[in-house]
């Protein structure tokens, strides 16, 4: 009785591991967002399922292969982080941090209303010839897509690791993350860092949303489930720290895929809600994070 | 000045009670309650996240709370319906308030911008335990009220002068901190906390019981909402559209202020109920779409909030008038000077 128990935490745990990895995608946007400009983009959950929406659309009605769609699916959703920045964000002076997260929920509403506006609300799915197959390991059917979608999310951060570390535009990122004034003051144009940044944030949603809905069944109100995973575990991995929402995306799935096992599939989300106030209590500024600095 | 605030608070008191004389009609009457409980939630909010600049969007997590007390409180103790569920909300407050002190402990050690999200991640880890624990809220199939046996033509009547009772506690509590040492010391906490720390005000201790006292109100909208609606479920006592609702609804009138968020409150309740009446016959969403855009409206056009700006302007028109006549209106002069200073102040 023991050993299989084992078997079933082990093959949770590779699962957890898989799925972790697009998580840590979708939480890479957010946090890369509030480094440079201390905003929580709270719409981050439902840009995930407008994501998942659109290639939806491309293979549904198109016919073009979910995975090639993403050529599409993600400039297109770079603009619209863009936009977003340029409408909204920049424009809020006064207040500018406490007023965004207002308006990122905003934003969020809207695409929720016209999504719903526009699919009616009920449960959507992604089909292709692969989604549905799997392949065996011993005991245990794991579906390709899982594997698919881990490739694809390791293979878009490493290109994010690259952009954020190995790259001029990196440099300039990672000056405005430190400190805005003086990276303005050294000819940054951290307007314009932020702007991309919160395109790149976006376009990785639109990744995101694609392993999201190539695993789950999705409709517009999905959103509120994800962005509560998302908040999580960037908190938990210390807002702003890349490798943190790395760690914390794995930890997280790990151990709610585990807890579905032993335990029961309605306690995951909760055992690691808990882990948050437990780590809150003795590490307000999380795994990775710093404590808040001096005010500039 | 000090006359025409007196008569304007009289007036606006005696149209409140007189309203349901004037529209008796129950559509008309069921918005006019909710507007006046959403009026009391947000000057709840107002007292913890307006006055410290601490933005919570987790506020539906004591509205949850209190209405699943007030449900609970009629299930066991076998509560008939009628006028007694109505003393137990002060009850469903004080429970809330009492969630609210661990909590609070919880989410006040993090930074300003942590918080917000720690109040999200707060409220959806109360759904998901609402829905997870059927043994005590029935799961997601909810629980039922006691049946409220008065007819229809009289039904919303005693829940009009029971929200109104909790709106004027609300206001009242509300204008007591805002007049009182500790209410300057929570608005130093949202001006310069550091600072604030520094001069010797206790910001956590204030921060805290701010929050509590926050829940309070919270709680017992929640406990009068459900009796209303007469059943009680996760998804609906944990609303996460609440949560920015009541924040959309100070930051339209003026967070910050006294009035500002009954102002918001009156304005915008009766447009998402008729919205949401509308929405019916048009679409899913569409309550949500106009909701949106208009919070991104009052935020990129009216930053400051409606009341703040009107202040500005009718100052600024008494400032004019001064220096037409200079002696004739002391009081006028001495507001003069007061936006001088304000305006020196920040400049």
């Amino acid at each position: 009785m023991l050993s299989i128990n084992w078997i079933l935490i082990l093959e949770a745990t590779v699962l957890g591991v898989l799925t972790g990895s697009v998580y840590a995608l979708m939480s890479s946007g957010l946090t890369l967002v509030f480094g440079v400009m201390e905003i929580v983009n709270v719409a981050q959950g439902i840009m995930v399922i407008l994501g998942a929406y659109l290639s939806y659309v491309l293979s549904h009605y198109l016919h073009i292969d979910i995975f090639l769609g993403l050529l599409l699916t993600m400039p297109v959703m770079f603009l619209l982080g863009v936009g977003i920045e340029w409408t909204f964000v920049r424009r809020i002076k006064k207040d500018r941090v406490m007023l965004s997260i207002l308006a990122m929920y905003a934003v969020a509403l809207v695409i929720e209303g016209g999504l719903d506006l526009i699919f009616n609300a009920s449960f959507a799915s992604l089909q292709t010839s692969y989604i549905d197959a799997s392949f065996q390991i011993g005991d245990w059917h794991l579906p390709y897509i899982y594997v698919f979608t881990f490739l694809l999310s390791l293979f878009l951060l490493a290109l994010l690791y690259f952009l954020v570390y190995r790259t001029k535009f990196g440099d300039s990122l990672r000056a405005s993350m430190q400190n805005r004034t003086a990276a303005s003051l050294i000819g940054i144009d951290v307007e314009k860092v932020q702007a991309i940044t919160f395109g790149i944030g976006v376009a990785l949603a639109a990744a995101g949303g694609l392993a999201y809905g190539g695993t789950n069944a999705f409709n517009a109100a999905s959103s509120y489930d994800l962005i509560s995973r998302l908040l999580v575990i960037i908190v938990l991995g210390g807002m702003g720290s890349l490798r943190g929402a790395f760690v914390a995306s794995i930890a997280m799935l790990i151990i709610s895929d585990v807890t579905a096992v032993v335990w029961s599939p309605v306690w995951s989300s909760t055992v690691f809600n808990v882990l948050l106030v437990v780590l809150l209590l003795f590490r307000p500024q999380g795994l990775f994070g710093r404590l808040e600095g001096r005010k500039q | 000045m000090k006359h025409l605030r007196t008569g304007g608070v009289l007036l606006f008191l005696a149209v409140l009670c007189a309203f349901p004389f004037v529209f008796p009609n129950p559509a008309v009457m069921t918005m006019a309650v909710f507007t006046l409980l959403f009026a009391g939630a947000a000057t709840g909010w107002n007292l913890f996240s307006g006055y410290t600049g601490y933005i919570s969007l987790g506020y539906a997590t004591f509205y949850g709370i209190g209405a699943y007390a007030l449900a609970l409180m009629c299930k066991y103790w076998h509560i008939p319906g009628g006028y007694l569920p109505f003393a137990l909300l002060p009850l469903a407050g004080l429970i809330a308030s009492l969630f609210a002190i661990p909590l609070g402990v919880i989410a006040l050690r993090v930074r300003r911008q942590t918080f917000v999200v720690v109040t999200i991640a707060m409220m959806f880890t109360f759904q998901l335990l609402a829905f997870n624990l059927p043994g005590i809220t029935n799961g997601s199939s909810g629980l039922l009220l006691p049946f409220v046996p008065w007819s229809a033509d009289f039904f919303t009547l005693p829940f009009y002068y029971a929200a109104l009772v909790i709106l004027l506690l609300s206001i009242g509590v509300s204008w007591w901190i805002r007049h009182s040492k500790f209410g300057l010391g929570l608005l130093a906490i949202r001006d310069d906390e550091d600072r604030a720390l520094g001069l010797g005000v206790k910001t956590g201790a204030y921060k805290l019981t701010a929050f509590v006292i926050a829940a309070f109100f919270g709680g017992m909208v929640g406990g009068m909402v459900v009796y209303l609606t007469g059943a009680i479920a996760p998804a609906v006592a944990f609303d996460p559209v609440l949560d920015v609702a009541v924040a959309l609804m100070s930051f339209m009138g003026g967070a910050g202020t006294l009035v500002g968020p009954i102002i918001g409150a009156f304005l915008m309740e009766p447009l998402q109920q008729y919205v949401t009446l509308q929405a019916g016959s048009i679409g899913v969403g569409l309550d949500l779409l106009i909701f949106g855009a208009v919070l991104l409206i009052v935020i990129l056009f009216l930053p400051e909030g409606i009341a703040p700006s009107l202040r500005r302007l009718w100052l600024k028109r008494q400032a004019a008038r001064v220096t037409d006549a200079p002696i004739s209106k002391p009081e006028a002069r001495e507001e003069a000077l007061l936006l001088e200073s304000s305006q020196g102040g920040k400049g």
